[in-house]
């Protein structure tokens, strides 16, 4: 009764909710696309433009403030460098994390609170001072200075973010599904690869977006790690504070493209991850 | 494997890795925090919290995480209910909306510079209205509102993506079912969105909150490069203490503060949204 009684007196209410929504959803891709525009337009005009007032609405085109930018010595080896200690992390994150995640999820254990308290522990810590102790161990053991010593401890960032993620999205995959498997001859593993991974992968690429991300945006332990392999968030923050805004505007930049397409390349693992909705 | 022993294989590598690489620099770190060179002591932590700066510096941590998570909670949440409903375009909105999830803090404060700078877009858009006949500078001890605004916004803009698609994949989790039986009695999507969403988003919740509440008390880049030293955040002192002051006995010790209130708050929220045992989808 009450749901048709809503539905006869709906259009008006139906089509003004549908405006207001439709407004809603491009206010809220212009308030994320806007100010990456005005980045455009600085990155994209020359260094005098981006230094007078008023800005143009439109950029001119002129690669001025790259080619400066560009002509930074140690621009490109900072940038691979970056990718690297990025991709490590991201596999390294994903290979140690997600086991734990699954275990969280799965058992009740002696220490289970215990372990859980470590992992939050963990997150909690201001990044920074750990990578100072750690410097001196990794002098001693030759990992200072390395791309992979770097990526260790962005994976010590990433881990909790992985354990974490896993955690949640595990507990959301019925335990029953996978009981289900073993009455029909799945073993323990046979029943996590045949019948939990693909249900999950989705999530756990959404995870390791999380731990790329999270290199990929370090600055402090990168710069206090590296010296002659710097990744490029401690480069760009190297050069920042004497830098002209043209640089700086230049530089956001650079850091900001490598993100856009690595979002984009994941698009599709994130509309997957919406599609478990519709099963 | 015996269901006894496989929780334990299966966190070993995490245990092993984390009691490498953190606790032990962390047993560092507090040694470092409780001496001054001639055993225990607190002097460390009488020098920083003493420090005329410190109430000023702790405010405004605490002022900015409670301005921005909030709204970066319901920002979230909306978009992801928003994300569910659509049917056309949702993966072209979907990425447009997490894109801010790869741009780095660094990055997002030179972005949102370019807004507020003195000779930026603000000023622009302004002038280019007639509402200003010279450009303000935005950016100075004169303008603190001003400063804040720009350093919640940039936050704001930068973070909540990471909430989004944690909540995105959370409310994917949650059978069709539940809804269409909602609909069936003819309940509101706004009840359906208080009685099945957010209960059984709990878990996602709590992961969302607990990532972006300690985040949010780390803030430091984004600070740097719209503040500078006109907005003192906790971060900001502790390194200003590392690597200015070469004092890392202090920086220790503020260090350990700042884990106090985040581990503080995680409980808080670990305890508010608890999931029941049992009581998963």
């Amino acid at each position: 009764m009450t749901a048709e009684a809503t539905d006869v007196a709906a259009p008006d209410t139906r089509k003004a909710g549908r405006a207001v929504y439709i407004s809603a959803v491009v206010l809220l891709c212009a308030w994320v696309l806007v100010p990456l525009y005005f980045l455009l337009i600085n990155t994209l005009s020359s260094p005098d433009t981006v230094n007078s007032f008023p800005k143009p609405a439109f950029p001119e085109f002129d690669l001025g403030s790259l080619t400066f930018f560009a002509n930074f010595a140690g621009m490109l080896t900072a940038l691979k460098n970056s990718i690297l200690v990025a991709g490590l992390t991201m596999i390294m994150s994903i290979v140690v994390g997600a086991p734990a995640g699954y275990a969280l999820s799965r058992f009740d254990f002696r220490g289970k609170e215990l372990f859980r308290l470590l992992i939050l522990l963990t997150r909690a810590f201001p990044l920074p001072l750990l990578a100072l102790p750690l410097a001196v161990m990794f002098i001693q053991t030759g990992l200072d200075d390395t791309v992979f010593g770097l990526a260790l401890v962005h994976t010590t960032l990433a881990i909790p973010f992985a354990v974490l993620i896993t955690f949640s999205l595990f507990s959301g995959i019925p335990l029953e599904l996978e009981e289900a498997a073993w009455t029909l001859g799945c073993t323990r593993l046979t029943a996590f690869t045949k019948v939990v991974l693909p249900l999950i992968l989705p999530g756990i690429t959404a995870s390791a977006i999380f731990a790329f991300v999270i290199s990929w945006n370090e600055v402090f332990a990168a710069a206090v790690l590296t010296i002659e392999n710097r990744t490029l968030t401690a480069f760009l923050l190297q050069n920042l504070d004497t830098s002209p805004l043209h640089l700086k505007f230049a530089g956001g930049f650079i850091l900001v493209v490598p993100a856009l397409i690595f979002i984009f390349a994941v698009r599709k693992y994130l509309f997957a991850m919406w599609g478990i909705a519709n099963r | 494997m015996s269901a006894r022993f496989l929780p334990y294989v299966l966190i070993l590598p995490v245990t092993l890795f984390l009691c490498l690489f953190f606790l032990y620099p962390f047993v560092l770190v507090a040694q470092q925090a409780f001496s001054t060179g001639s055993g225990f002591t607190l002097d460390n932590f009488r020098d920083v919290v003493s420090y005329w700066k410190f109430p000023t510096t702790m405010t405004n941590t605490l002022l900015l995480a409670a301005a921005v998570v909030p709204v970066q909670l319901a920002l979230a949440l909306l978009m992801a209910t928003m994300v569910n409903q659509m049917k056309r375009g949702r993966d072209l909105i979907l990425y447009v909306w997490t894109i801010p999830l790869g741009i780095s803090d660094l990055a997002a404060g030179i972005i949102w510079l370019a807004i507020f700078e003195q000779s930026g877009f603000l000023n622009s858009m302004m002038s280019g209205l007639g509402l200003i006949e010279r450009p303000t500078n935005f950016l100075s001890y004169q303008n603190p509102g001003v400063v804040f605004l720009a350093i919640a916004l940039a936050e704001i803009w930068r973070a909540t993506a990471i909430m989004l698609v944690i909540l995105v994949a959370g409310i994917g989790l949650i059978p069709k079912e539940y809804y269409e039986a909602a609909e069936v009695f003819g309940a509101s999507p706004w009840k359906r969105f208080v009685r099945i969403t957010l209960p059984l988003l709990r878990p996602s919740l709590q992961t969302a909150l607990v990532l972006r509440v300690i985040l949010a008390f780390e803030v430091f880049a984004v600070v740097a490069a719209l503040g500078g030293t006109l907005f003192p955040v906790l971060m900001g002192e502790t390194y200003a203490y590392q690597f200015d002051l070469l004092n890392s006995g202090a920086a220790a010790a503020m260090a350990l503060i700042i884990l106090g209130i985040s581990i503080a708050f995680t409980l808080v929220i670990l305890r508010a949204l608890r999931v029941p045992k049992g009581a998963s989808i």
